[in-house]
């Protein structure tokens, strides 16, 4: 009994002085910008990095998330500790309101006036006169097509349900997704969709068609080079990548039901120990330069800045498909979902995927 | 008797402490999590509760994907014992020195690389135009194409290979205990080699086989990677579920209470073979 006891006593220590240097690191911050995201999603780009550290001489350091509620997780334990948060737009409300982001003062973002104006006055990121997070970038979440298979492109979500595609489908492994797109495929708010049995039984029916459920980008860049799929839902930016760096037959629709869309903006977490650095590392991040950076190496989703896209080359997917003037109106930018919806949609999508497996 | 107290004391106070430290504190934590009805670190107020537990029985499915899993671990454990022992008698009974050494070392070679960098090779070898699909069209250029991947065989290939090893090492382990003696009495008193693998192989080698099986097992039934790289929309299994909650919607207590109903369904499945593993063991 009383060697556990010696044990456990040692073991508390062990994890009291593990902490002590947690605690240690949060006060040693006046050169390091500390950047909150996901991996691979542009503000961690070697050459973007290098390219900062150079100008400012600020080291950039990156901590990363898997999903947007370990954002909120991270930030409630680690008060204090990040500058830069990268946030859905759908989320900045709630995290304003839980006091884990703080205003910030645009008139040191110089390159805030080149913004799309509609996306960065939006009422998500303006709380009360005040801005809390600068809008950074774009995307969609749609239906790309091999271009072999279809000489046309498709022009309706249904033909993810087309018994001519059976076997064929690469759909990606995500609830809200799913729910978004059954809700859009049964002429339901992707927000807050009324009918979720409609949904359950659309996404059921989807059985025959797929093929594979693909989690990470590269994952599903796999796939479409091994030619296992006709059609997928995933990022519009990533089929953008594999048809202009991987020269794969690859294209996207905005079908005539909608498609999801997303906007990504930066915020400035309360107490964060480098404002001016965080400003620093917000203003290079919307500038042209970078955006011009991410779109030669790839993957890059839409910039909010009004010039950088001015600049993208007039045969863009991005140009031509997902930011037509024609296209626009029939994206769903997400709005913010509860804990609730998040869990219930949870619970149904792994209620289907147990049906594609009996 | 005090010093040899002492250095027992000495010899096994690391191990005790890495075990509680990396074992006991992170699975006392995770079962305290199971308790509660939000979220830590949420900004809900948390208060204990068993509905956790109880979700487990409302809904259908998942049931259903324990069942599931515990067959997918029952097939791999039952697949490597069936492909692994006469590996391992083979090993240790008619090869020795170079060759022996050779082939264990080509047994544990898996083990030098990492577990994900396994399972994406073997979506190389089995999808259509893998490996696979062209060494059959080289030789039968009018068969339909083979592409497994996507599968339940897939899911299974890919963990047996991954498991396979456990179930060599240790079967060999107990074959190699075995006195060749005795293996030459028997033939001496007129035994076949049918006769000898049962009556003296079999029952003296059973621990090796029976760790084997536990140490495939038990991990199998957890499995999440491996389903859902090789699996497509059959890659579904309790480890996926519970990982979902753990990264998607960050309810720890649900994850943490399906990974305690898991764990209890499996040492039911241990107790339940308990008796028969006590009498091969010759414990108590």
């Amino acid at each position: 009994m009383k060697l556990v006891a010696s044990c456990a006593l040692s073991a508390l220590a062990a994890v009291a002085v593990l902490v002590g240097t947690q605690t240690a690191a949060l006060h040693a911050a006046d050169g390091e910008v500390r950047v909150l995201n996901w991996k691979g999603w542009g503000t961690d780009e070697p050459w973007a990095i290098e390219a900062f550290e150079k100008e400012t001489g600020l080291k950039v350091v990156h901590d990363y998330i898997t999903s947007f509620p370990e954002t909120f997780t991270k930030l409630r334990v680690n008060p204090g500790y990040y500058d830069v948060v990268v946030l859905n737009a759908a989320f900045t409300q709630q995290a304003a309101a839980e006091g884990l982001i703080q205003p910030i003062d645009t008139s040191t973002i110089a390159n805030f006036g080149v913004l799309f104006p509609d996306l960065r006055d939006s009422p998500e990121l303006n709380i009360d006169g005040s801005n809390f997070g600068v809008v950074w970038m774009w995307g969609g979440t749609s239906v790309s097509y091999n271009t072999d298979v279809f000489p046309e492109p498709p022009t309706s979500l249904e033909v993810l349900w087309d018994p001519k595609y059976a076997n064929r489908v690469c759909w990606r492994d995500d609830a809200e997704d799913s729910v978004r797109f059954a809700a859009l495929a049964t002429g339901q708010d992707p927000d807050k969709p009324a009918d979720m049995d409609k949904i359950r039984e659309k996404l059921l029916a989807l059985k025959p068609q797929i093929k594979a459920l693909w989690k990470s980008g590269d994952e599903w860049l796999k796939l479409v080079s091994a030619k296992e799929c006709d059609l997928s839902t995933v990022w519009t930016n990533n089929t953008e990548a594999a048809a202009v760096q991987d020269k794969l037959p690859i294209s996207f629709i905005v079908a005539k039901e909608g498609a999801i869309a997303f906007r990504d903006a930066m915020s400035i977490a309360k107490d964060a120990p480098n404002v001016k650095g965080a400003e620093a590392f917000i203003n290079y991040m919307v500038s042209v330069p970078f955006y011009q950076g991410w779109v030669k190496v790839g993957g890059a989703p839409v910039s909010a800045n009004k010039e950088a896209i001015e600049q993208l080359p007039e045969s863009s997917l991005t140009r031509t498909v997902l930011a037509a003037p024609e296209a626009l109106p029939r994206l769903n930018f997400k709005g913010p979902l509860t804990d609730e919806q998040r869990q219930s949609y949870l619970d149904l999508w792994q209620e289907v995927k147990a049906s594609f497996a009996q | 008797m005090a010093r040899q107290g002492r250095s027992i004391f000495a010899l096994t106070v690391p191990t005790f402490l890495w075990l509680t430290v990396a074992v006991v504190l992170p699975i006392t934590v995770m079962f305290y999590f199971s308790f509660l009805s939000a979220s830590p670190f949420g900004t809900k107020p948390a208060s204990l509760t068993l509905d956790n537990y109880a979700t487990f029985f409302t809904k259908d499915f998942y049931s259903f994907l324990a069942w599931r899993s515990i067959k997918l671990g029952l097939l791999v454990a039952a697949l490597c014992a069936l492909i692994g022992f006469p590996a391992a008698l083979v090993l240790s009974h008619r090869l020795s020195g170079y060759w022996r050494e050779a082939l264990l070392l080509l047994v544990i070679l898996p083990f030098w690389s990492n577990a994900l960098i396994r399972i994406f090779a073997w979506t190389m070898v089995l999808r259509e135009q893998g490996l696979v699909d062209q060494a059959v069209h080289a030789v039968l250029p009018w068969a339909p194409s083979v592409g497994i991947l996507y599968s339940y065989p897939a899911i299974v290939i890919g963990l047996v290979h991954s498991f396979l090893p456990y179930m060599i090492l240790t079967c060999y382990i107990s074959l190699q205990a075995i006195d060749p003696s005795l293996v030459d009495a028997a033939r001496g008193l007129g035994a076949r080699d049918h006769t000898i693998l049962r009556r003296i192989i079999l029952p003296l080698s059973f621990p090796g086989l029976a760790v084997g099986a536990i140490l495939t097992f038990v991990p199998v039934v957890g499995a999440f990677m491996e389903p859902r790289i090789l699996g497509g929309r059959q890659g579904i299994t309790m480890g996926t579920v519970i990982e979902d909650q753990f990264t998607e919607v960050f309810n720890w207590p649900l994850g943490a209470a399906l990974s305690f109903i898991l764990l209890g369904i499996v040492l039911a499945i241990l107790a339940l073979c308990y008796p028969l593993l006590r009498a091969r063991f010759r414990l108590g």
